[in-house]
């Protein structure tokens, strides 16, 4: 821990990852390739202590996620915990443990939205992605409840290559369930999503179809419904603002209690990121090496370090620069400007073609080996 | 121009004064809006049972500016807002 040179805004939000456990096994999972053990999650005081300590830092929102977070049979501890300091509880769930009784305990412990993702607008390929049978069904299930509760709904799909031509039919079917709010987010390419790149990237004519869909829908349903869209960087010319900028906003708690600034951050070499469990949540964000090593733009190489987007993308990600040039310190491929941006059109190259089997996420063999 | 409508925030939404950073905030589904001071003057206000027509009349009171101009700039806040899912009209 170094002394803080300057002032540094508080986190606004913070992805309490609780556990890696899920019932579903989707191929872009967010999670590390090292899945962690639920003997090494944190406990329930601990998660209570991180959610203090949060409120007092002035985070305002926690987004209660996984792994599936009602794995943990302590959420509704947790919920009631974050409703007593204040926070904004959001739950972001597979949804398939979801049912009237947990979903009244955590209205009670005070939830104030709810995230469902769907793999698919459809039984056949919702319950193939998430490797799940009758998943969907449940999916269903579960967000009909929430609406019927009152509680904002918001349906998250992941598309890609396999499901994108139902894209029409996901924005029918949040309509249909009454969903406030949708998230189309192509499939970011890290770790799990990253390793199933050559299945699950779409086409250029593909991803501006899926464009002019949202675009057509958000036109038709403004006022009624929100759609957040994310893009893959594949075929971008800018980088995206990963995270808001390395440490500006969010922190990620995993559930051993690592603290990170996104939820990708441990696929980077050479980190040392502190753990909940030996320091206190101010302590992480405004003095661990680790959150300051690319906060702000004076870590930058050229071209971002002279670039007039240099406080609009903050570089784009480090983690996706790592990936793909083996520096974490370069300008993100996904930049035209980066030296590095021909890899994005080969990985494109690679991906042409009769469609590529993909491995589902799971807890690997090795990661079993203590 | 009259307006009789009634905003409110919806369940999910919530209008508070973040003591940390000494400001207004909006907080709504995994979203955050931080209003300026006019802004706040005007969702200070919003309590579900108040027109947007009692709302501009407060103001206009208040304030030395014709009700008009006052009308305009809360519809337009007010409508920002709803079309951002964080308020209902």
């Amino acid at each position: 821990m170094s002394p803080a040179s300057h002032k540094i805004d508080p986190p606004l939000a913070i992805l309490a990852e609780l556990t890696h456990r899920c019932p579903l096994q989707c191929p872009y999972c967010s999670n590390p390739l090292e899945l962690e053990r639920s003997s090494a999650e944190l406990k329930t005081e601990e998660w209570c202590r991180v959610l203090d300590e949060a409120a007092a830092l002035g985070v305002l929102q926690v987004h209660f996620s996984g792994g599936e977070p009602m794995a943990r049979k302590d959420l509704p501890a947790l919920v009631r915990r974050a409703t007593e300091r204040g926070l904004y509880s959001n739950l972001i769930t597979s949804a398939v443990l979801l049912n009237e009784r947990t979903l009244a305990e955590l209205i009670e412990a005070g939830i104030e939205h709810v995230q469902v993702s769907f793999q698919d607008a459809e039984p056949g390929g919702g319950d193939l992605i998430g490797g799940y049978r009758g998943g969907h069904a449940k999916k269903l299930a579960a967000a009909r409840l929430v609406f019927a509760s009152g509680l904002p709904l918001t349906l998250n799909f992941v598309v890609h290559r396999l499901n994108l031509e139902r894209l029409p039919e996901m924005i029918a079917l949040a309509e249909e369930l009454g969903a406030r709010r949708i998230e189309v987010a192509h499939v970011q390419y890290y770790g799990w999503g990253l390793s199933n790149r050559d299945a699950l990237l779409p086409s250029r004519a593909q991803l501006d179809e899926s464009t002019v869909t949202v675009e057509a829908a958000r036109t038709r349903l403004a006022g009624r419904m929100v759609i957040d869209y994310v893009v893959p960087d594949y075929y971008a010319s800018r980088p995206k603002a990963c995270m808001g900028g390395w440490a500006r906003r969010f922190m990620n708690i995993s559930p051993s209690g690592k603290a990170l600034p996104c939820h990708a951050a441990e696929s980077l070499p050479g980190f040392d990121f502190p753990s909940v469990r030996q320091h206190s949540l101010a302590e992480i964000w405004n003095h661990s090496p680790a959150f300051e090593r690319f906060r702000g733009t004076a870590w930058m190489p050229e071209p971002c370090k002279s670039c007039d987007r240099r406080e609009i993308d903050w570089g784009g990600c480090r983690c996706q620069a790592f990936a793909l040039t083996g520096d974490a310190s370069r300008t993100d491929p996904a930049c035209a400007l980066s030296p590095d941006h021909a890899v994005m059109e080969q990985a494109i190259e690679a991906s042409r073609g009769a469609a590529k089997p993909f491995t589902y996420r799971r807890i690997r063999a090795e990661a079993w080996a203590d | 121009m009259s307006d009789g409508a009634v905003p409110r925030f919806p369940r999910g939404v919530r209008f508070q004064f973040d003591a940390v950073r000494e400001t207004w905030v909006v907080q709504a589904p995994e979203r955050l809006f931080v209003p300026d001071e006019q802004a706040a003057e005007i969702l200070k206000l919003v309590d579900g049972a108040r027109t947007i027509d009692a709302i501009v009349d407060e103001l206009a009171a208040r304030y030395a500016a014709p009700r008009e101009v006052i009308a305009g700039d809360v519809g337009d806040m007010l409508r920002d807002l709803a079309a951002k899912g964080a308020l209902a009209l």
